[in-house]
């Protein structure tokens, strides 16, 4: 099919996108890659009036490493991301999962702010983000803030940015220690929306741990004793089952045996490349 | 209206286009280039593949007024390109080829996997080429013609890893530098 009719507009300044975000309210929609808007267009399952292009801001493209923190601008696109143009704080992880974004057409203009932004319960980023205690940087007429991303992610395809705001990148902590990562996820095709996506980090070894599961629930959770078995680093097989079927059981209906065979396993195997690691 | 300048095919170009034309749109119907097929229209088939600064991009999910300033080549742009030529060749003898429909698409992909890799194996390439649909399924001769190529052109070290996308020319550069400012 073919888009509706919508006028477009190219702001200079991520002030001005602000401006012309808020003068159009919910008929107004940023653009930056577009890789997830243009079928929304096409599909006209999203009509917006008027269309800002903020993919030429160039304060969304900077990409800076501190001791402490990388900072990642949201415009960055998965390709950059697969082809390592990023500083290299997370042993690969990141190079990892932005490899399995979709296609390389796909790759070569979708961003991970976009990602983040459309805040899909089936996408890599907001879940790995999440894993790696990433905050969001945003900017709106008010100024900026900053947000970790499990608050700023509320449910599918809902985030706590206003009509007026953008997403102006992400701030990632260095990891104390190498990280040690996995990461595993479902598709029926590859390219596909996932069925399930598992990622798991532990800083070091018996450093703090994480791990989310995205693509089970509205919003990638957490799967906090699941972490407490890796950070306890005990080997503990019997306890380690029990703890991944008790965090997917709280996000998966009980009576769904495929879905909590396929989350169990998904979390299982991200799990097992950690201890490998 | 609004109006596009871009570099398409090595030529400037400027068109009067509406915000809501799609490049590959915008390509076939406003400068008939119709080497560039439209099958989905939602970036699922991959047909309409074409390079936008020299990297691969489904035309159907891009606003042709998106690329105000870019370089755009098609298929029909690339016809003395050394790597075409020689994906040409193989696809010919690897009858590559059925109905047809997919294959611009499979062949822009095909230039832009042997542009980034050396020698790609069938296993990557398959991976690679997962966004491109056949509905004739003649995966196994596009697969075959495309490691062919790969090795010919490694042989004759002209594949070689390509880390940034082609600069557009200088005419071009001005003109984007109007758009943003």
């Amino acid at each position: 099919m073919k888009a509706a009719i919508f006028d477009y507009v190219v702001p200079k300044t991520v002030a001005e996108a602000s401006t012309l975000l808020a003068s159009g309210g919910a008929a107004t929609a940023a653009i930056a890659g577009g890789q997830s808007l243009l079928p929304m267009l096409n599909l006209r399952v999203a009509l917006p009036d008027l269309l800002v292009d903020i993919g030429r801001l160039q304060e969304l493209k900077e990409v800076t490493a501190t001791s402490t923190n990388i900072r990642i601008g949201a415009l960055t696109t998965h390709a950059a991301i697969e082809d390592g143009k990023l500083p290299e704080a997370f042993g690969g992880l990141m190079q990892k999962v932005a490899s399995k974004i979709s296609y390389r057409a796909v790759r070569n203009h979708g961003t991970i702010g976009g990602s983040v932004a459309l805040a899909d319960p089936a996408s890599d980023w907001p879940g790995c983000l999440m894993a790696l205690g990433a905050h969001v940087r945003i900017s709106g007429l008010k100024g900026t803030r900053s947000q970790p991303i499990s608050e700023f992610v509320l449910g599918q395809y809902s985030t706590s940015l206003a009509c007026d705001e953008i997403i102006l990148g992400f701030d990632i902590p260095r990891p104390d220690a190498a990280l040690r990562w996995g990461f595993f996820k479902v598709v029926r095709k590859s390219g596909a929306f996932a069925n399930s996506i598992a990622f798991a980090v532990a800083h070091g070894r018996g450093g703090p741990a994480s791990v989310v599961l995205a693509a089970a629930a509205d919003r990638p959770c957490p799967l906090p004793k699941v972490a407490e078995r890796i950070e306890a680093g005990d080997g503990s097989e019997d306890a380690l089952q029990r703890a991944i079927a008790d965090d997917v059981a709280a996000l998966v209906p009980q009576d769904d045996g495929y879905l909590m065979r396929l989350h169990v396993s998904t979390v299982l195997r991200a799990v097992r490349e950690v201890q490998a690691r | 209206m609004k109006s596009l300048t871009l570099e398409l095919n090595g030529a400037k170009v400027t068109y009067e286009v509406e915000p809501r034309e799609t490049l590959a749109d915008f390509l076939r119907e406003r400068c008939r280039l119709t080497a560039t097929h439209l099958g989905c229209e939602h970036g699922a088939c991959g047909a309409c593949t074409v390079a936008v600064d020299g990297q691969a991009t489904r035309s159907c999910l891009r606003l042709a007024i998106m690329c105000h300033g870019r370089s755009v080549q098609t298929l029909e742009g690339l016809e003395d390109d050394p790597t075409m030529e020689v994906l040409r060749r193989h696809f010919h003898q690897s009858h590559g080829v059925q109905c047809g429909f997919c294959t611009p698409g499979m062949l822009m992909m095909a230039r832009d996997i042997l542009l980034r890799m050396s020698h790609p194996d069938a296993e990557t390439v398959r991976s690679q080429l997962s966004g491109q649909i056949c509905r004739c399924t003649g995966y196994s001769g596009i697969v075959t013609a495309i490691v062919a190529a790969g090795r010919e052109l490694g042989r004759a070290g002209q594949a070689k890893v390509v880390s940034e996308p082609v600069v557009p020319v200088a005419a071009i550069a001005a003109v984007r530098t109007k758009v943003d400012d």
